[in-house]
């Protein structure tokens, strides 16, 4: 029945076209922050004795747009989880930055398990990795749908405030109930991964580009492929699927998706299960790639995946991408530069890229690929 | 005459707003049964107490000899009963074509949406011009054959439309009532609110007069026609 010409129009519609969107705003967002780079070298040629900082730039740049890639990936994870669930609820889940977290200590939990086993270490590392990963998604994307049942559904017609309050309380919740958990079953709530003796992942990969030569690590490359399969596959969820259909009509009408007998509550759950669990798996690679992570490690990404989806357009899921691209390129250029300037230094890199995002907030309200200017939270 | 689904005494509130006062009103199998009634007299409000957007306090909504009062709206729909909204209530976002497929969300045999897909095409050729094209940006009437798509996609047994003439240009809306009555020949049965009583009456087989959430008369369409008040206050007479 498959037609070459249909066949075709698949692979265009759901490989070709999301990938290459992604390189686009790889490409785009590493050149406007590479000119940025750029200029600053201009403005501040020597900002210390004996640095001359396009030298610095020219050495790092590679290395810069790799980290920033692969943080924006884990950026872009996180944020297609708020984006969904504004789009269906229009509603923040701050608990969202939670169920990264959770992803993370379950990621720790399902590696130390294998560990302890003895057998990890003969595994092979990919699919070691999917392992874990699928773990963290299903246990978050359970989560994710148990906190939406218990402390959003009940609250559904109240004003829009209560949620929100009701979603930071979970948040709390789940930040003390994990270190309760990990403080009673390992007397500590600083979680360690276990590592994998192998000298390919542990030695970084040196590329060469012109004169210079970057040191990529693998759990970098790891996570870009990762995160490419998995956006991937979103993208194909969310616009090739009679259920992904289903959530996109539920997010434009709630009471019309119901009229055509699209049971609503269903449809929220599955958001909340597809959402929590990117989050999930966001945090698992995340925490195999940092190495320890405790119950407070997902209030910064949860932050800044939440910027990075109004950034792009909350409700908008190719905004989430977007956004999340672009504030981990900022973020890496920021980290890689900000070094050299005496009175400033990395620590400053938030402040930066925080006011980097309100000056395009204001002159695009409402992302930089919204459309609507609804009535925001 | 078998009937199909009545209301019996049915209150509907909007918190403190009594919207309904005891409706009650029948639809026979094979009917067009007509509502008609001024701004805010709760035409579209029973339509949505039909379907279970918003709860009957008290009453009950009998289809096909079951109590679906206090059924949620998708259990409705799988039923068998179709709800074209007031104000079409497109999915702007979506294509034309996903609109359409959406309506036949709990069909699922894939020859049956396909059949039923050449039949909205027959009945509106202008959708299948715009399949690619999104909700949002078809016109008003061709939106409203989107909308009457959407819903017969679902092969409903009744069809509850909620002013489809609404904001049309006259030409149109003679084309959108002749599909209606098209639609009843060929064996669904049609509950129609109206502000355009005219027309409305003039395709109906029965009417209910709605006045403040109560019904105020009730008769054939043509008697109605001829009703004195009916000609005063809702065809404009003097
Ligand atoms: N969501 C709502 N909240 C509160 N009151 C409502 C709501 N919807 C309708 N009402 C009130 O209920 C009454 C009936 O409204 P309804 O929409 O059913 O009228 P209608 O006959 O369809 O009018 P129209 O011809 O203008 O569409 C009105 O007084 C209206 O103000
Ligand atoms: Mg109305």
């Amino acid at each position: 029945m498959v037609s070459v010409r249909s066949t075709t129009d698949w692979l265009y519609r759901y490989v070709v076209f999301p990938v290459g969107q992604m390189l686009i705003f790889i490409i785009g967002a590493g050149l406007v922050v590479s000119v940025l780079a750029y200029l600053l070298a201009f403005l501040f040629p020597e900002p210390r004795p004996n640095i001359i900082l396009v030298d610095q730039i020219n050495r790092q740049l590679p290395g810069m747009l790799i980290a920033g890639v692969s943080l924006g990936f884990v950026y872009a994870m996180i944020a297609l989880g708020y984006t969904l669930v504004y789009g269906v609820l229009k509603f923040i889940n701050f608990a969202h930055s939670e169920i990264f977290m959770f992803g993370s200590v379950i990621g720790f939990e399902v590696m130390r398990r294998l560990d302890d086993t003895g057998y990890m270490q003969g595994w092979n590392p990919i699919l070691l990795v999917a392992f874990i990963v699928l773990w963290a998604m299903l246990l978050s994307g359970l989560l994710a749908v148990l906190i939406e049942r218990i402390a959003y559904r009940p609250l559904r017609g109240a004003p829009r405030l209560v949620p929100l309050i009701s979603a930071i309380g979970v948040s709390l919740f789940l930040t003390d109930a994990v270190r309760a958990f990990q403080a009673i079953t390992r007397n500590e709530f600083n979680l360690t991964y276990p590592t994998i003796d192998l000298p390919w992942l542990k030695n970084p990969i040196p590329l060469a580009f012109g004169e210079t030569t970057v040191n990529v690590r693998v759990t970098s490359i790891i996570i870009i492929v990762a995160a490419v399969l998995m956006l991937v596959a979103m993208n194909y969820f969310v616009n090739g699927t009679k259920l992904g259909k289903g959530i996109r009509a539920v997010s434009q009408d709630m009471s019309t998706a119901s009229l055509m007998g699209i049971n609503v509550n269903y449809m929220i759950s599955l958001t909340f299960f597809v959402g929590g669990s990117f989050g999930g798996a966001a945090g698992a690679l995340f925490g195999m790639n940092v190495g320890t992570v405790t119950p407070f490690v997902g209030f910064i990404p949860g932050i800044k995946a939440f910027t990075a989806a109004v950034l792009g357009g909350i409700g908008n899921v190719t905004g989430a991408l977007l956004g999340g691209l672009a504030l981990g390129m900022i973020e890496s250029f920021l980290n890689g530069i900000l070094v050299y300037f005496p009175a400033l230094g990395q620590r400053y890199t938030d402040v930066f890229a925080f006011s980097v995002l309100i000056l395009i907030l204001i002159f695009r309200p409402s992302g930089l690929l919204g459309e609507r200017v609804d009535e925001k939270v | 005459m078998t009937t199909l689904l009545e209301l019996e005494n049915v209150h509907t509130y909007y918190g403190h707003i009594h919207a309904l006062k005891g409706v009650s009103l029948k639809v026979n199998q094979g009917e067009i049964v007509t509502l008609v009634g001024s701004n805010g007299a709760g035409k579209s409000t029973s339509l949505r107490t039909i379907s279970g957007i918003v709860r009957a306090r008290s009453g009950r909504i009998i289809f096909e000899g079951r109590d679906i009062s206090t059924m949620r709206p998708h259990d409705v729909s799988a039923l068998g009963i179709g709800h074209v909204p007031e104000g079409r209530r497109i999915f702007p976002l979506l294509t034309v074509r996903e609109n359409i497929e959406i309506g036949a969300w709990n069909v699922t045999s894939r020859a049956d949406i396909s059949d039923r897909m050449e039949q909205m095409f027959v009945l509106f050729p202008r959708l299948k011009e715009r399949l690619a094209q999104k909700g949002g940006t078809l016109s008003g009437g061709e939106q409203q054959m989107l909308a009457i798509a959407r819903a017969l996609m679902s092969a409903p047994r009744v069809l509850l439309l909620d002013e489809p003439s609404m904001g049309l240009a006259p030409v149109l809306v003679e084309g959108i009532f002749d599909i209606i009555q098209r639609i009843n020949s060929e064996g669904t049965t049609v509950l129609l609110v109206e502000q355009n009583a005219l027309m409305a009456l003039e395709v109906a087989h029965r009417g209910y007069v709605l006045q403040t959430g109560s019904i105020a008369l009730s008769d054939s369409a043509k008697a109605l026609m001829n009703n004195e008040m009916v000609r005063k206050v809702y065809l404009g007479e003097n």
